[in-house]
């Protein structure tokens, strides 16, 4: 299967605090558009700028970080909104895998969707994984989806979980679920056929 | 004796069994969508997906389209001002009519928010699988339905096959005992909830809201509960059908009319949770205790009873203490500091969390009762969550009461919910807001700040120009009109 996703490896980019939301990863005003392209330059927008006025450098625009391609988050990453354009802008600035304590369920499915793993460590492992590419942003980390393990190419190793389903998706390359969907169609119209609120309640 | 194992399901078990289609090799659900709703923002891509791979819709008359996020609230001629609208709206207009989709526009008289006009015209029901590109798709559950926000991928999955590979969420059992006091309202006791549940306390559940407080609220308020379960982390939250539920959708132009309704009812009555159903955790709350809300924060479960200071950092874990100090300082607040009498500059009354009539209907008794107008400086503008509640509120003359008490008065949509229209806020204004987010620059500014409420707290705060009490309101002209 050309899709199938065993691992990801690159340099990371830890961008630090939890309850990160989609408006902060995209601001809505970047939403009017009918397509995705172009948004990976307008990830977390306010955030950077709003960094630059107090004189600092988000991690995004911290050169030291450019050309990473594993998002190390905390807790509850990508919550609120359900736009897709989240996950979507991350993937098109180069994020290919992200490694958090947790993360809202319907950005985890988008994730799923485009073809990113999201795997989940514990708070502590989240928070020295972070220190570590901030202490040394040249390592290469290795989110590693048959091991379930994170690794940095200076010998860190953490234990990282995925669920069952989304793992067995990357792993046999079927994270894109519409070529299995369509394969079901007939069942769908079969099971559509039995419920009550499409019968007419007879 | 065999039914012993079939009386001991949730809602969402049961609604789940009904529609899962087959088991994908993943392990997951291949999950029939019953109703699926989209708007301008979240579906132009999954239909240029569909073009690309040749595919048609599968069931075009389980799909409703309407414009909600860019529309203009008050000029909405054609072309938009803003050219980014106008293109986003004519390409639903071209996707809808090549597919077959029914598309419900402005002057249409059915548009509005995606998550209002659904249940108003009984397209909602009990029992039903809904999905929506949009996370606060868990308004529907109000009705007794599993309804839940989707990606634009997962938009394209169910415009091509209508269904969606799903894995099953835990359920959360959240019983409300007694009754909520005077001037505290349904928004105040899901802001409540989130602030004892947190922001991710919900992440892999879905929320069973319960209990006598729960079934003594209208379908309308309701609503706004199971709207903002997301908003603590559940992907979707349910009510169990009951009376209540019935008595709204009789009569609803895509409720089942006749004797399919009575069959409905048994249908609907038999879906809702067993009395002795299993599950995964329960938590129970006091209704009687609350006072009417606000939030200080940056985190929708950042709330505080109006009364209350603003939490210390003790007050939290240590690991959420470095977001707790970025909160202070982007609010500009103090931990104990009181929010009473803080000014404001704008006042939002809208959404798809307080958009409809009862909504309206509360923050005009406010406005009578003050008799007052808008406090000079500050914006207070109402926007109807739909065409039709914008009509059946002008046939009641709120919205001549409203404009005589000097707030603006506008055509349906999200508007400064999310600020993807012209209605936003510029530079640091601090707004009180009837909708479900205070996230950092949520309101259209980059440094806007947000504080959410119910519609009489918002109501009161844009006559009084700052953030008030409305029970002092309430009890203190008590005399003036009988409560309706």
């Amino acid at each position: 299967m050309p899709n199938r996703i065993l691992e990801v490896s690159g340099r990371a980019v830890p961008v630090r605090g939890n309850d990160i939301d989609t408006d902060r990863i995209i601001p809505a005003r970047f939403l009017r558009c009918v397509t995705f392209d172009g948004l990976g330059q307008h990830a977390f927008a306010d955030d950077r700028a709003q960094r630059r006025a107090q004189g600092g450098l988000h991690p995004f625009d911290d050169p030291r970080f450019a050309g990473a391609s594993i998002l190390l988050a905390n807790a509850n990453f990508g919550c609120g909104s359900s736009r897709e354009h989240a996950p979507q802008a991350l993937a098109r600035w180069g994020i290919r895998a992200i490694v958090a304590v947790s993360y809202s369920e319907i950005f985890h499915g988008n994730c799923v969707a485009i073809g990113v793993p999201a795997v989940r460590v514990s708070q502590l492992d989240s928070e020295r994984l972070q220190d570590l590419a901030e202490r040394a942003p040249t390592l290469t980390f290795t989110v590693d989806l048959e091991r379930l393990e994170v690794r940095a190419s200076d010998g860190t190793s953490v234990p990282c979980q995925l669920a069952e389903g989304p793992r067995r998706q990357f792993l046999s390359g079927s994270w894109d679920a519409l070529g299995e969907l369509l394969e079901g169609l007939p069942a769908v119209r079969a099971r559509a056929a039995q419920l009550p609120y499409l019968r007419g309640f007879a | 004796m065999k039914h012993q194992f079939m009386s001991q399901r949730t809602l969402y078990d049961k609604v789940w069994e009904r529609h899962a289609v087959r088991t994908l090799p993943s392990g997951q659900t291949q999950l029939f969508i019953g109703l699926h709703l989209i708007h301008e923002v979240t579906s132009p891509q999954a239909f240029a997906w569909l073009r690309e791979r040749g595919l048609r819709v599968a069931f075009p008359e389980r799909t409703l389209a309407t414009v909600d996020h860019i529309v203009p609230t008050d000029d909405q001629s054609r072309p938009y001002r803003d050219p980014l609208a106008e293109e986003m709206l004519q390409a639903i207009e071209r996707n809808c009519r090549e597919f077959g989709i029914r598309l419900y526009q402005p002057g249409s008289g059915k548009q509005g928010v995606v998550h209002i006009i659904a249940p108003e015209q009984g397209l909602t029901q009990p029992g039903m699988t809904i999905a929506c590109g949009d996370s606060h798709t868990a308004t529907h559950g109000a009705f007794g339905a599993i309804a839940f926000g989707i990606g634009t991928s997962q938009v394209r999955d169910v415009l091509a096959t209508q269904s969606l590979a799903l894995s099953r969420l835990k359920v959360r059992r959240i019983e409300v005992r007694g009754a909520l006091a005077r001037g505290v309202t349904a928004k105040d006791l899901i802001l409540h909830i989130l602030r004892v549940l947190t922001a991710k306390g919900g992440v892999g559940y879905a929320y069973e809201f319960a209990g006598e407080a729960i079934h003594r609220l209208s379908m309308e308020e309701r609503m706004t509960v199971c709207n903002m379960a997301i908003e603590g982390g559940a992907r979707c939250g349910y009510v169990n059908p009951d009376a209540i539920t019935y008595d709204y959708l009789r009569g609803r132009e895509h409720a089942p009319q006749g004797e399919a309704f009575a069959r409905a009812v048994q249908d609907w009555s038999a879906i809702a949770s067993d009395p002795d159903a299993a599950y995964d955790d329960r938590r129970v709350f006091d209704a009687g205790a609350l006072e009417p809300m606000i939030t200080w924060g940056i985190s929708p479960d950042q709330g505080i009873g109006v009364s209350e200071p603003v939490p210390p950092p003790e007050a939290f874990p240590e690991h959420e203490r470095a977001g707790v100090a970025e909160a202070y300082a982007y609010m500009g607040v103090r931990p104990g500091q009181r929010l009473l009498g803080l000014p404001i500059d704008v006042a939002f009354i809208g959404s798809c969390t307080n958009g409809r009539l009862s909504d309206l209907r509360a923050a005009a008794e406010v406005v009578r009762r003050h008799g007052g107008r808008v406090k000079p400086g500050v914006k207070a503008f109402i926007v109807p969550g739909s065409e039709a509640v914008k009509r059946a509120a002008e046939a009641e003359g709120l919205h001549e009461l409203f404009l005589a008490h000097g707030f603006e008065w506008r055509a349906a949509g999200c508007s400064m919910c999310l600020a993807m229209n012209p209605d936003r806020l510029v530079g640091r204004q601090l707004a009180i807001s009837t909708s479900n987010r205070n996230f950092k620059g949520r309101q259209g500014s980059p440094e806007g700040r947000t504080i959410l409420a119910s519609p009489p707290m918002v109501a009161l705060a844009a006559l009084e120009g700052a953030v008030s009490d409305v029970r002092q309101l309430l009890h203190s002209s008590s005399h003036a009109e009988p409560h309706p």
